[in-house]
């Protein structure tokens, strides 16, 4: 059996004069209650470990004991920042595992929802990543302002800014409301010009490319080898991006490239996500275009007393963090047997230790950011 | 019936004769079909799946555990392709998601079961081979009480390090109280008094006042 409790988590002076410093929970660049055991020879990192579970409250043992449906409102919970893309990998997973056609429309809906949280998602990474390097407030600022419009999009369709619990097996729960699209649309003519001023902002700064620039990089072997998804992976010149790779929903349809980075430093990392963003307005565009009329859910889709045969599932999507995948297996009845998440979040961090060695304490802090987490996932 | 499976297990009977995989039908319409792996095999069989230049299965993306206190659950879930006597006792199960990043193809669905749920719950950790399983295997670890003999660092990993169950287990039993101060409810602090010796007078006891 290993030993119950970790070595390392002591902190103070070793006798080899390492120093061990438990860097968070309570700690700004943490992004929520994430802890690591830091072992420091001087600034040098030597050893980095780390804690996770303050905000474990086993998300799926809670979704063993309830309907299939009842788990959808929890997965709002998981990555906060992008609840529509939480809401469409379980609804996918589901739809694979009973079988259930999604009707066209629907399927624009779905798109256009996960597209403008990326959005949101990649400008609040922005702002939350020069956060991280010290420019505290403005460029988190611009950037929530920007997501608030969104935000205000959302809470028109669903009835909530972030905790939307919109997606039912078979389509979403309700139609765009009127004007909706409109105003969805003129939102992705005016989103470029902020893109540049935020890009403008950040990217030539001469302290941000100073403190990014070969930072933080890996091999592609080993990143795909550590199960790193998302723009991670593609900015190290990985091209798999799930949209493409394995296409779901009608990703098929749309013209989009996939951008890729070269060398996988921060500055590779906070680049593609630029870029991703400026692909995600190109879906946009083409989705609000042609938007069809009919149905926004399967009407044959079994909303009470719904209950999937025997069998198991895995469908994933590309998440704005990176691969979310929901595993479930059935026995038939109203709840599942096993409900399991593939958090992109928590698995993107298992090499964190690797990138971080050998740098000074002030890298780490740039590389957690560049992950791009968030503890709701981590922790589940 | 199963054409990916079907090729990818006789590719493994030809490269590996000692292996002891299987096939395992999914009934349900996601199709997705899986490889029943002897234990003893997994690492050999992983190894394999990821080197070979045309299989080139070089993606880890999940690992699941799943408790079965009823075998025959199991196997209603994963059906044999002939009939097989079903274990005797239940088992613990770990399911693994595999693809082909630069192929583009999967998912290559592969399962392993512990003996039992009690003693034998040994399954030999794939992290030498696929890094992404380290968190992954320490939170089923954590969470199941499955035992990944050869893994780097396993401990637990979302519960607390002094924690003792297992609670994703079917049959784990949750405290009447989470709370490490209890709700100041009658029938509660009856029940806590059970839980927590009286308060000592130095006060430093986690005892209720």
């Amino acid at each position: 059996m290993p030993p119950a409790v970790n070595p390392a988590s002591a902190p103070g002076l070793d006798a080899d004069q390492l120093l061990r410093v438990s860097l968070g929970p309570q700690h700004p660049s943490t992004h929520g209650v994430f802890r690591m055991n830091v072992v420091l020879d001087g600034e040098t990192v030597v050893s980095l470990k780390p804690v996770f579970g303050y905000l474990h409250r086993n998300h799926e043992k809670i979704a063993e004991g309830i309907t299939y449906l009842s788990s959808m409102p929890f997965t709002d919970r998981l990555d906060y920042i992008c609840p529509l893309t939480n809401n469409w990998a379980l609804a996918q997973a589901v739809e694979k595992l009973a079988g259930i056609e999604v009707p066209e429309r629907a399927e624009y809906i779905r798109v256009i929802t996960a597209e403008l949280t990326r959005l949101i998602n990649h400008t609040a990474f922005v702002g939350f990543f020069l956060g991280d390097m010290g420019a505290w407030g403005s460029a988190l600022m611009y950037a929530f302002r920007e997501r608030e419009k969104i935000l205000d999009l959302f809470e028109d369709l669903t009835g909530a800014r972030m905790m939307s619990n919109f997606m039912r097996f078979g389509g979403c729960r309700n139609d765009l409301p009127d004007g909706w699209a409109a105003r969805a649309s003129a939102l992705v003519d005016e989103f470029p010009r902020f893109l540049d001023e935020l890009e403008n902002l950040t990217a030539g700064n001469e302290i941000l490319l100073a403190r990014t620039r070969n930072v933080g990089a890996l091999s592609k072997e080993a990143l795909i080898n550590g199960g790193i998804t998302g723009p991670m992976l593609r900015a190290a010149g990985v091209n798999y991006d799930i949209r493409k790779a394995d296409p779901y929903g009608i990703y098929d349809r749309f013209s989009f490239r996939i951008p890729l980075g070269e060398k996988g430093d921060c500055l590779d990392r906070l680049m593609i996500r630029f870029l991703e963003l400026r692909e995600s307005l190109a879906i946009l565009r083409q989705a609000l275009d042609q938007l069809p009329e009919g149905p926004y859910i399967n009407p044959k889709a079994k909303i009470r007393n719904f209950k999937p045969p025997v069998g198991e599932a895995y469908a994933r999507i590309e998440g704005p963090k990176g691969e979310l995948g929901f595993h479930l297996i059935s026995d038939g009845s109203a709840n599942p047997f096993r409900y399991r998440i593939r958090p992109p979040s928590f698995i993107n961090l298992t090499l964190l230790e690797d990138m971080c060695l050998g740098l000074d304490l002030a890298d780490v802090v740039i590389i957690l950011g560049s992950v791009d987490i968030v503890l709701g996932e981590v922790d589940r | 019936m199963m054409p990916e499976t079907d090729a990818i297990l006789s590719r493994l009977h030809a490269a590996l004769p000692a292996a002891a995989v299987a096939q395992r039908r999914n009934p349900g319409p996601s199709g997705q079909h899986s490889l029943l792996v002897a234990p003893e095999h997994l690492v050999a069989v992983c190894q394999f799946l990821r080197d070979t230049p045309d299989l080139d299965f070089d993606l880890l993306t999940n690992v699941t555990g799943v408790d079965w206190p009823d075998p025959a659950k199991a196997d209603a879930v994963a059906v044999p392709l002939e009939e097989t006597p079903a274990a005797a006792c239940g088992f613990l199960e770990v399911v693994y998601h595999l693809y082909a990043t630069t192929r583009r193809v999967g998912p290559l669905v592969l399962r392993a079961r512990t003996a039992d749920r009690a003693t034998g719950v040994q399954i030999p950790s794939v992290v030498p081979v696929y890094r992404s399983a380290e968190f992954q295997e320490r939170e089923i670890y954590d969470l199941f009480g499955v035992v990944f003999t050869g893994h780097p660092d396993l401990r637990r990993i979302l519960m607390w390090d002094e924690f003792e169950d297992h609670p994703m287990r079917k049959d784990y039993v949750a405290p009447d109280d989470y709370q490490y101060e209890p709700t100041p409810h009658d029938a509660v602090l009856e029940k806590a008094k059970l839980h927590y010796p009286a308060p000592a007078s130095d006060n430093k006891s986690p005892g209720l006042c």
